[in-house]
């Protein structure tokens, strides 16, 4: 019960951490606010800022398919991550089995990394 | 009491004292943001052969950055009619909010902690990289090309140098077994980790610097490409959030870097009279100033070699001192 408490409080410090972080911009916007002399901003400002030029279209286009190569990429070795960190918190019990098990799983990964190495999907253009 | 105060059920006078408690660690935070950008501002011009701020606050220029902070309050507020309203408002707040929660768990000196996580280490990765989504959305939000190229720049960025940075930290854990960062320092009593694990610590580093998008990894925000990157159209208090994220973040990440490598407030040999307080504000101001020293210095690098940097070199590098790590323990256990 004495651990629940703890673990619980601990958790509960997360979550004020988490109030505050979004109370401090609400609060920080809300004074600037009120403290602001009234203003009347010329309509040119509510454009978006092109270096001086009347903006056209949409800024939202299609991006580079790169952009989601690498998200793709980051998922692949994040969940590995996840893999990883367990097994190196228990690391101590598992012995040596356990490190030439996840030898072979990085292995596993680290081929479709070289694979994407020489798609020269690694390369930014 | 604090201890009285953990084993009691949780409610809401606990609620109430956590939050006034985690409210003085906000404004000491917001505090070093004032004196840190200071403090970069200075030595920077000392580095560049000028005085920088020095009017404002005596000859130290001590009151140039809350005057600043003041000029933001007072700012117009403008939302570009263009603009997806409601995403725009959100963004900055989300970009600040981790980076205040992931303070909750860094321990400063062996008794002031707030929050005790038995998966520390892994509650920071994962709470630090949720700010990039904040920085994609103000990008997106803001309906301006140059807002849109920096904010994809900072979320393939962010991502690219999270890998490298989650990697290095497990050898740490392989020779800790825990995830717990008072554990973490309390298994330097002896060595401290930097010196055990050097190539962890470099990897380490370069890839906090990306996370903290400074200065040879500012591509998100290259002034000279980008006017601004993903904040171009944010003005005001808004603007200051995402500023106030940045620096908040280098505060953690200073914090987490002198638990994880540099022993926190352990002391040096022999110095052990010296409060551990002192010692941690000692280690994070060395990190600080090299942070800062590495914008004196470094130049900014080119978007492409960036991302390939991340995959090509630190990747493996990170994956390598891991297995190395495993295997040494291994061998060392055999004998």
């Amino acid at each position: 019960m004495e651990l629940l408490n703890v673990y619980q409080n601990n958790y509960l410090i997360v979550f004020v951490f988490l109030c505050l972080g979004i109370l401090l911009p609400v609060v920080a916007l809300f004074a600037a606010k009120l403290l602001r002399p009234p203003y009347k901003a010329i309509e040119s400002k509510y454009t978006t800022y092109e270096s001086g030029m009347e903006p056209f279209h949409d800024a939202r286009v299609q991006f580079n398919v790169r952009y989601y190569v690498f998200a793709l990429m980051f998922v692949i070795f994040d969940v590995e991550t996840v893999f990883l960190y367990p097994w190196a918190v228990a690391y101590e019990k598992l012995g040596i089995f356990a490190l030439i098990e996840m030898l072979i799983f990085v292995v596993m990964l680290l081929i479709g990394l070289i694979y994407a190495w020489k798609k020269k999907v690694l390369k930014w253009i | 009491m604090v201890q009285d105060l953990l084993h009691s059920s949780p409610g809401l006078a606990n609620f109430g004292i956590f939050f006034l408690l985690a409210t003085v660690l906000l404004l000491v935070i917001l505090g070093f943001v004032t004196y840190g950008i200071l403090a970069e501002r200075k030595v920077l011009g000392f580095m560049q052969g000028r005085y920088g701020p020095n009017h404002l606050g005596g000859r130290w220029g001590l009151l140039q950055t809350v005057s600043d902070v003041l000029k933001l309050l007072l700012k117009e507020d403008i939302i570009p009619k263009a603009a997806d309203r409601p995403l725009f408002i959100i963004a900055p707040v989300i970009a600040f909010a981790p980076s205040f929660m992931v303070m909750a768990t860094i321990p400063l000196t062996d008794n002031l902690q707030f929050a005790d996580l038995g998966i520390g280490l892994l509650y920071y990765v994962a709470i630090s990289g949720m700010s990039v989504v904040g920085f994609l959305l103000g990008g997106w939000a803001s309906n301006n090309k140059f807002s849109l190229l920096g904010g994809m720049r900072a979320a393939s960025q962010m991502i690219s140098y999270e890998i490298p940075l989650v990697m290095s930290v497990l050898g740490i854990i392989l020779l800790t077994g825990s995830l717990n960062l008072n554990e973490i320092v309390a298994a330097q009593e002896g060595v401290w980790f930097i010196l055990l694990q050097p190539v962890a610590f470099v990897v380490f580093f370069i890839a906090a610097v990306a996370e903290l998008n400074r200065v040879p990894f500012d591509l998100a925000e290259a002034e000279n490409e980008l006017v601004a990157g993903f904040h171009t159209e944010y003005s005001g208090f808004r603007w200051a959030m995402f500023m106030l994220a940045e620096y908040v973040y280098m505060f953690a990440m200073a914090s987490l870097i002198t638990v994880v490598f540099l022993g926190g407030w352990l002391p040096l040999p022999f110095l052990g009279f010296i409060p551990g307080a002192v010692w941690f504000a000692l280690k994070f101001s060395l990190v600080v100033y090299i942070l800062i020293w590495f914008r004196a210095t470094f130049p900014r690098i080119r978007a492409d070699k960036l991302i390939e940097f991340a995959w090509k070199v630190l990747l493996p590098v990170a994956l390598a001192n891991i297995f190395l790590t495993a295997l040494i323990k291994e061998l060392l256990e055999l004998f």
